[in-house]
């Protein structure tokens, strides 16, 4: 097999180098091949099969791929044998089939080989990915490490701080107390000295009073002229026992009334404070007593009991009257029983406090409270009002609406929305102006028309006497006559006398030409007629007709966008053009001015 | 408001008579005494040398001039103005001279506290009291001059005598708790006496009239303490101020802290109206606009504070309600303040030739007219509280204010002095 390696030329080379095992089937060579690139394939295969088969090896070739391609599980490329003596024929449908087999396994491969690739490449951006978010998250560690490697730092100075201020403090919890004993001792010492510098003052001042006092100082002296009086007017008495006796009486009788006095006010006060308590004390009975059957008959938690004792001891307070004396029996009954009607109302304050988050919690079925009730029921109903005022605004609202919207094309409805939007008038009013503006512009527009139709009707009337003057030139040429032609000329000539503008509306007009009667020749009638401007359609006059149209044409333009909503109503509008501006809906504006004069055309031919 | 003229003074010695008809100043060597009412002169007396101290008897009978110098006392009578009587001490000197309340015994403390001598103006009778105590306030007569306490000192310990004025008889003699006893004070009731010690230690004994200890009271240790004492008009209250700069309140019934009352350095409550003087207005401008409640009886309390170590505020408590009424700030600090005697009004003088006058409804300032500046250093209120005299260092006048027709009844006004000079 390894024979034809040799002949491969060397364009395959490179092949052969992909390949790195040179002793290899073909067809192991064939499928790398496939595997390397879809490129240099083609034409590698290509060389690489002309040198796989040669003239001498057609035979060897066949059977070898026959076994290759029985062994991949392909019919055999020969025919059937009938007899084993006989050459096996090769059998081309059968390699065909095989190529063509063999082909579409290549393209699926090449499918299956770009899918692979594809997601290769998939799987290689999501590998990146991922090793970026790798690479992130690692770097998020290594941050959060070294944050918390900086915060155990932080910590453990703070901890040493801690400790130092600690330490801090314990010395200065020592220096204080060293300074407090230091100031004790320098108390103690300071109060020593003292004690001996004023012994020794003292003895200073002794001496000194001796010397002083005891020199029988002459200058020590009172000079007076006379005694006077004792203010009270007595004599001065001998100082004896019995005046110190009597000044100590008088001491204590001092003290005495003082006691007296102050007893006297405490005793004041405490009367004043009784009062006030057993005011507190009926006050609280009575506002205790109609309550009380309630809370019995709601919660038996024995103040009931107590009550009635409260009730049976303020009885007796009142019948003994007891309020004068302050014996300790007598106080210790009131302080009892005003502490139980403490407790009571104390109670009672609680229920009625609970109650009321009751009566929060459960809603607002609370017998009791008649004044909340009424506010709810008074809430209540003015929501219920709100409610149905609110309704009707909503049906209100719809039946507008409906009006809006069915109601377009009716007389009656439409006067009934004059009276209703006044507002929309306003607008219409508005828009009204804007119209008459239009129509002035129209009107200019008409006036070049007319200017433009009087050089036409010069021309024409130049025309005609030529044609006049032609005619009578034939007329005088011929013979014959021809009755239309007279008639025609009768016509014209009728129609020469009216005034130009009659004229051009005619002859702009060509379609309108009909055969008419005489009487309508008369100029003077018909320049009556373009007067008369709104016009009914039912008069059959032709030139009042005309009038019309040319008025319709104008006043067409303002119906522009009415017509342009509704163009079923057009004959309408244009029939009764002030009822269709009354009743045109004021969305559309500013839409009719850039079309205006086509529309009119368009208009006016559909009126006629 | 009317003012008198201005009369010559010296060394502010210028006092009302008791019972309210005279007034008596001194003028170097000279006492004259005036009609409070025409300002005539009524008297004049020619001492010896300058008169330092002068003192009216209760009775307003006599008067005493002590010339400390010359160690000599010269006692005057507006009945007799013949009458004539001269105390000399000799060379045991003079520190302190009074009246006893009886009017007819003259207390003089002889130099270095060596002893107190009683002279009488009606016997010839001389008491001596050894031992007294050098001290802020060591001799205090009850309201009804009937007792005399007089703190002592023997042995290095502290004790109080309580004498009976009439016949100066030892009635009781005991030691006191203390330190250093720095002041004793009767309350206006006389059955009680507060003792309290050294500035060194915080430290306030009450003692009954017969010596027994009643209470003890201690606010802190280790520190200043107690600066000024006072009691209340009723007998109700103690205030005691001391250097934390509190006063405390203590009452008459368990001798303990009712409330204290602090000097804050800035007032928050708008309730409390601060008064304070503006810089060239003539009136005093109001700080904040409060209307505080009308009171039935007021019982203010008010002591001036020591604000960079010069008292420049008066501070008024509302002893009824137990808060702080009003403070008043001046510009130049306060030399003196007097309650009126008569209603719960507060006159006030610091040193400049305004006087100022705070009541309940409100603060006013008037200059004292006349030409010259008249830098009213003193003050004192006349009996009735309608006048009002006004003390330069070289001039007196009087200060009439208008009275009302229905005369109050004497308010329990009360004002603690808890002056700083530091």
């Amino acid at each position: 097999m390894g024979d034809w390696m040799t002949v491969t030329d060397p364009e395959s080379k490179n092949i052969s180098q992909n390949t790195s095992e040179t002793k290899m089937s073909p067809s192991s060579l064939y499928s790398q091949q496939v595997l390397c690139s879809s490129i240099p394939l083609s034409k590698n295969v290509h060389s690489f099969f002309s040198a796989f088969c040669t003239e001498q090896n057609i035979e060897q070739s066949i059977s070898y791929l026959d076994q290759e391609l029985t062994t991949f599980g392909f019919p055999s490329l020969y025919e059937e044998s009938k007899g084993k003596e006989t050459k096996r024929e090769l059998n081309i449908v059968a390699v065909l089939n095989c190529m063509n087999e063999l082909l579409i396994l290549q393209r699926k491969n090449l499918l299956a080989q770009e899918n692979v690739e594809t997601q290769n490449l998939k799987l290689g951006s999501d590998m990146d990915h991922l090793q970026s978010c790798y690479a992130k998250l690692k770097e998020q560690l290594e941050t959060s490490r070294r944050e918390m490697i900086g915060l155990q730092e932080r910590d453990r100075q703070l901890q040493c701080k801690n400790r130092n201020l600690h330490q801090l403090l314990k010395n200065e919890k020592d220096e204080v107390q060293k300074l407090q004993n230091i100031i004790a001792s320098r108390a103690t010492q300071y109060n020593h000295d003292m004690k001996r510098k004023e012994r020794e003052y003292n003895k200073l001042k002794e001496r000194l009073h001796q010397l002083v006092m005891n020199k029988k100082d002459k200058k020590i002296a009172m000079e007076v002229l006379n005694y006077v009086g004792r203010a009270d007017g007595k004599r001065g008495s001998w100082r004896t026992g019995k005046t110190e006796a009597r000044n100590e009486d008088e001491m204590y009788k001092i003290l005495l009334n003082d006691y007296e006095y102050r007893q006297k006010q405490i005793l004041m006060e405490n009367a004043e404070l009784k009062k006030v308590l057993q005011q507190m004390k009926k006050e609280m009975i009575s506002l205790l007593s109609p309550q009380k059957q309630k809370p019995r008959e709601r919660a038996d938690d024995g103040t009931g009991t107590v009550l009635s004792d409260v009730e049976e001891d303020a009885g007796e307070l009142n019948r003994e009257s007891m309020w004068d004396l302050s014996c300790e029996t007598v106080r210790e009954q009131l302080t009892n029983s005003i502490r139980k009607q403490w407790r009571i109302l104390k109670s009672h304050v609680e229920k009625l406090d609970n109650q009321v988050s009751k009566v929060h919690l459960e809603g607002f079925n609370d017998e009791d409270v008649i004044s909340r009730q009424d506010h709810e029921q008074e809430t209540e109903k003015l929501e219920l009002e709100i409610q149905q005022c609110k309704e009707m605004i909503k049906t209100q609202q719809q039946l507008l609406q409906q009006q809006l919207a069915t109601a377009c094309d009716d007389d009656t409805t439409s006067l009934l929305r004059d009276c209703y939007l006044l507002e929309e008038k306003e607008r219409l009013k508005e828009e009204w102006s804007l119209f008459k503006e239009q129509k002035k512009n129209f009107e200019k527009e008409r006036r070049s028309f007319t200017e433009a139709a009087i050089r036409l009707g010069l021309e024409r009337k130049a025309f005609e006497e030529e044609r006049a003057s032609w005619l009578k030139q034939q007329f005088l040429n011929m013979t014959t006559f021809d009755h239309q032609n007279s008639e025609n000329v009768k016509l014209f000539s009728a129609f020469s006398g009216s005034s130009d503008r009659d004229n051009l509306t005619v002859h702009s007009r060509p379609q309108q030409k009909k055969p008419h009667s005489v009487s309508n020749g008369s100029p003077a009638c018909t320049s009556k007629l373009t007067k008369s401007l709104p016009a009914s359609p039912s008069t059959s006059d032709f030139c009042q007709t005309r009038s019309c149209v040319s008025e319709h044409s104008s006043i067409n333009v303002l119906n522009i966008s009415p017509e342009e909503s509704k163009p079923n109503q057009v004959g309408r509008e244009c029939t009764n053009p002030k009822w269709s501006v009354a009743s045109r809906p004021g969305a559309q504006e500013g839409c009719y001015s850039g079309c205006s004069v086509t529309c009119t055309n368009s208009h006016v031919e559909k009126d006629d | 408001m009317n003012f008198s003229e201005v009369f010559k003074l010296s060394g502010l010695l210028c006092k009302f008579s008791p019972d309210g008809k005279y007034l008596a100043s001194c003028v170097q060597y000279r006492l004259v005494v005036r009609d409070v009412n025409t300002l005539q002169i009524l008297q004049l007396y020619t001492c010896l040398d300058q008169i330092q101290h002068i003192e009216w008897s209760a009775d307003s009978l006599f008067i005493l001039c002590a010339m400390y110098k010359r160690g000599l006392v010269q006692v005057w009578s507006l009945e007799q103005p013949e009458w004539h009587c001269r105390i000399d001490e000799g060379s045991a000197g003079l520190v302190a001279s009074c009246w006893s309340p009886d009017g007819r015994h003259i207390l003089n403390t002889t130099e270095f506290h060596l002893r107190i001598t009683v002279w009488s103006l009606c016997t010839k009778s001389v008491s001596y009291i050894k031992y007294p105590k050098a001290c802020q306030q060591g001799i205090t007569f009850t309201r009804d001059g009937r007792y005399m306490a007089l703190a002592e000192r023997r042995d290095c310990k502290d004790y109080v005598s309580v004498f009976v004025c009439s016949d100066w008889q030892l009635l009781r003699h005991f030691d006191t708790d203390t330190q250093d006893l720095a002041g004793i004070e009767w309350a206006p009731n006389g059955c009680v006496l507060a003792v309290w010690d050294t500035c060194l230690e915080y430290k306030v004994l009450l003692y009954s009239l017969d010596g027994r200890l009643l209470s003890a009271y201690c606010a802190y240790e280790w520190s200043l303490g107690i600066k000024s004492v006072a009691w209340s008009p009723s007998s109700q209250f103690l205030a005691v101020g001391s250097y934390d700069g509190k006063v405390r309140i203590l009452n008459h019934v368990t001798w303990k802290m009712i409330t204290d009352f602090e000097h804050p350095a800035t007032i928050t409550n708008p309730k409390i109206v601060v008064y304070k003087e503006a810089e060239k207005s003539p009136r005093l401008a109001l700080g904040s606009l409060a209307f505080p409640p009308p009171r039935a009886a007021a019982s203010p309390l008010a002591s001036t504070e020591s604000k960079y170590n010069v008292p420049n505020a008066i501070w008024i408590w509302d002893i009824q309600k137990l808060r702080l009424f009003v403070v008043l700030e001046q510009l130049s600090p306060v030399r003196s303040f007097q309650w009126d005697p008569q209603q719960p009004r507060l006159a006030i003088c610091t040193g400049g030739s305004k006087v100022y006058l705070w009541s309940p409804a409100g603060c006013v300032s008037v200059q004292v007219p006349g030409e010259g500046d008249f830098q009213v250093l003193s003050l004192c209120w006349h009996l009735n509280g309608d006048s009002l005299a006004l003390l330069s260092k070289d001039h007196f006048c009087l200060c009439f204010l208008e009275t009302e027709a229905g005369s109050v009844q004497p308010s329990d006004s009360w004002a603690a002095t808890g002056r700083t000079c530091a």
